[in-house]
């Protein structure tokens, strides 16, 4: 198992600095173009669930919080959890079923997890984060710590019983949580409209009585801005909001999804809100155009480094299926 | 006629749609992208959106109101993704529809179809492969059914809307693009309750469900052993009549269960027949099943999880032999991992 402390850690702190953040959403794109490729060639089993489009918003919130807050996270989930500063290596093992992924390749796509940077295990239930996400933030307030928790989850997700309800109790306990709805249009093949009935889903908060607020997602600065405003009310004991943030998930749901379902056009007219190619424009005036240039090509060039890498790790041994199944004294006394 | 196990459910999905205008389908993307395993293509062009709703993701919306529907008349089939799904709408199968004939004397039925995904066998995950009978099955009152072919497939889903009460169809995802010989029709829809003897055999009587039918018709051709299987198809209420009178003349009794060793449906058929038919047993019946772990993500592990048709054999091989049970394959080979 991959316990890369050190290294998650470092590549957390670098957010802040603009083009690091460029980098780590240049490196999402990067990441998540080739495990489409890797999932067509074959070397991906199972199912996937890629986030282009959503890179923006989820450095936004990795350079919003705390290494010490909590993060409820989906299934689509790499994005949030290489910009949480889990290493390529880990996150690519777990995809790849080997023994260098973060949970030892018994995962999978959809299940990581790494608590030195805040992530709890990324869950497969719709809208299964939401209470999780209340929780980790009781947790804080009755330690009476100044953490916070985040859950950040899909539009689809707040169509789900858990998202109501988990807003409810977190508003009447006062909880130190911000709900993240990244609003990508689409929840599973169905686009919004046609499963709800309000298109600003920040509405959704009134009933809660907890702020709502929707946003730009493809704007880096932009949703950080949000996000931070959101992470300080919560942190300063305001109790929980409800932040939305405006995406579009560039590929289908999962796997081989073509996304066919799509009106015509509507995908080229976001590409033109591509949020990787609107922060490379934001930077003009920090960063040339070769620094940019040199900058993706070193990100290619990683990421390839640890396909390879990955592509040659072992697998898991047959004893890792019967490991953490139980408490430990359990386990040792032969819980199978 | 052949078609893929996906194919008859969705012509069971029709004929009963075309016999009974009170059948309606709901479900996440089962309308206009036809489902996604691809069940329910062609339904919404024929029967129309009154009949064939995509749903919000909304599970306890969708089958609590599967339950209100049948309780006014309708046969609401509600379709979930993954079985896991259905854990936050438990309460409206188990608790409502599976107790609302008893609540109220009889006079409310709950003709409700929920059918779901199951099963290990394609890399999804531990959140997407259970097959979780036993979240359900100590519910008097609810049925449960699992489809093992193209054909049960095609009666148990027309018999299971036709029923008077609710029932789980458990569809083994890895079987949904299996072909099969088919027969439509009336003649054709199933028994709820009824199991079927899928092959005859006097040496030893093998209780299989979904995925594990295949799995023993496969091992007991390798290891040559005269068999006679028994595909379950009703889970619950199982078919005690055919397991019992097989198991008296056999003398001996396996159950191949995909599914955790603890709390699995075939300790009933295993204890049942036990105290039941003790004096005429040659050896102790035992069950085939998977280790107490999780489906774990990567292939080479998720494929011992499910029993393999090696291992049954081997098992089946060394029981007939010695008439000892032999020890599950995560004891035996503890000490080589």
């Amino acid at each position: 198992m991959s316990t890369t402390a050190p290294a998650d850690v470092e590549r957390r702190s670098k957010l802040h600095d603009p083009i690091e953040a460029y980098r780590r959403m240049f490196e999402i794109r990067t990441f998540e173009d080739q495990i489409m490729d890797l999932f067509a060639r074959g070397l991906v089993h199972g199912t996937t669930h890629t986030c282009q489009g959503q890179e923006a918003l989820d450095v936004a919130i990795a350079a919003s919080l705390r290494l010490d807050d909590a993060v409820a996270c989906t299934y689509r989930g790499h994005g949030v959890a290489l910009a949480l500063g889990m290493t390529p290596d880990s996150v690519l093992g777990e995809i790849m079923g080997r023994q260098s992924g973060c949970v030892g390749g018994v995962g999978g796509s959809m299940h990581l997890s790494d608590p030195d940077v805040g992530l709890l295990p990324t869950m497969a239930i719709v809208g299964a984060g939401f209470p999780v996400a209340a929780g980790a933030a009781l947790a804080f307030q009755t330690r009476q710590t100044d953490q916070i928790a985040v859950c950040v989850a899909g539009d689809g997700a707040t169509n789900i019983g858990a998202f109501h309800e988990a807003l409810n109790l977190a508003a009447v306990w006062k909880l130190p949580v911000l709900f993240i709805v990244d609003n990508n249009l689409y929840g599973e093949y169905s686009r919004m409209n046609l499963t709800t009935p309000v298109e600003d889903l920040a509405v959704r908060a009134t009933s809660y009585g907890m702020p709502g607020e929707s946003v730009d997602g493809m704007v880096l600065d932009t949703v950080t801005d949000a996000v931070r405003r959101h992470v300080q009310r919560v942190r300063a004991g305001n109790g929980p909001s409800l932040l939305v943030a405006h995406t579009y998930r560039f590929a289908g749901h999962s796997r081989a999804d073509q996304a066919s379902y799509r009106p015509e056009g509507e995908l080229d007219q976001w590409r033109q809100r591509d949020p990787v190619k609107l922060q490379r424009e934001a930077l003009s005036g920090n960063a040339d155009a070769a620094t940019l240039d040199a900058l993706e090509a070193e990100v290619v060039t990683e990421i390839a480094a640890v396909i390879e890498r990955t592509m040659a790790a072992p697998e898991p041994p047959v004893a890792s299926m019967f490991s953490n199944v139980w408490s430990p004294e359990l386990q040792m006394a032969g819980g199978h | 006629m052949k078609m893929r196990v996906r194919q008859a459910i969705n012509t069971a999905l029709a004929d009963e749609m075309r016999s009974d205008e009170s059948v309606i389908l709901m479900g996440e993307d089962v309308a206009v992208a036809g489902g996604p395993f691809k069940t329910s293509e062609g339904l919404l062009d024929e029967f129309g959106p009154l009949r064939v709703r995509d749903t919000p993701i909304s599970e306890m919306a969708f089958t609590g109101a599967a339950v209100g529907a049948a309780s006014m008349g309708l046969r609401p089939v509600a379709e979930i993704m993954f079985i896991e799904f259905l854990g936050v709408a438990l309460d409206t199968v188990v608790t409502e529809a599976a107790k609302f004939r008893f609540l109220s004397g009889g006079r409310v039925t709950v003709p409700m179809t929920v059918r779901a995904s199951v099963g290990s066998g394609l890399g999804f995950g531990m959140q997407h492969s259970q097959t979780l009978e036993n979240w359900f099955s100590a519910t008097p009152g609810l049925c449960l059914v699992t489809i093992s072919d193209a054909q049960s497939a095609y009666s148990l889903t027309r018999a299971a809307i036709r029923h008077d009460g609710p029932v789980v169809v458990f569809e083994p995802r890895a079987l949904y693009a299996v072909r099969g010989d088919v027969t439509t029709g009336d003649d054709a829809i199933a028994t709820i309750g009824k199991a079927q003897i899928v092959r005859p055999g006097k040496d030893v009587t093998i209780v299989a469900s979904g995925q594990t039918v295949g799995i023993a018709m496969a091992a007991t051709a390798v290891a040559g052993i005269d068999a006679e299987i028994i595909d379950l198809s009703t889970i619950v209420p199982w078919d005690r009549t055919c397991v019992f009178e097989s198991v008296a003349r056999t003398g001996r009794l396996i159950v191949v269960e995909e599914g955790p060793a603890s709390g699995g449906w075939g300790h009933e058929i295993v204890s049942s027949a036990t105290s039941q038919l003790f004096s005429e047993l040659k050896a102790a019946p035992f069950r085939i099943c998977s280790p107490d772990v999780p489906v774990p993500y990567t292939p080479a592990l998720e494929a011992r999880y499910l029993p393999t048709s090696e291992l049954v054999a081997r098992q089946l091989g060394g029981y007939l032999a010695t008439g000892n049970v032999p020890s599950p394959w995560w004891q035996t080979e503890k000490g080589m991992f």
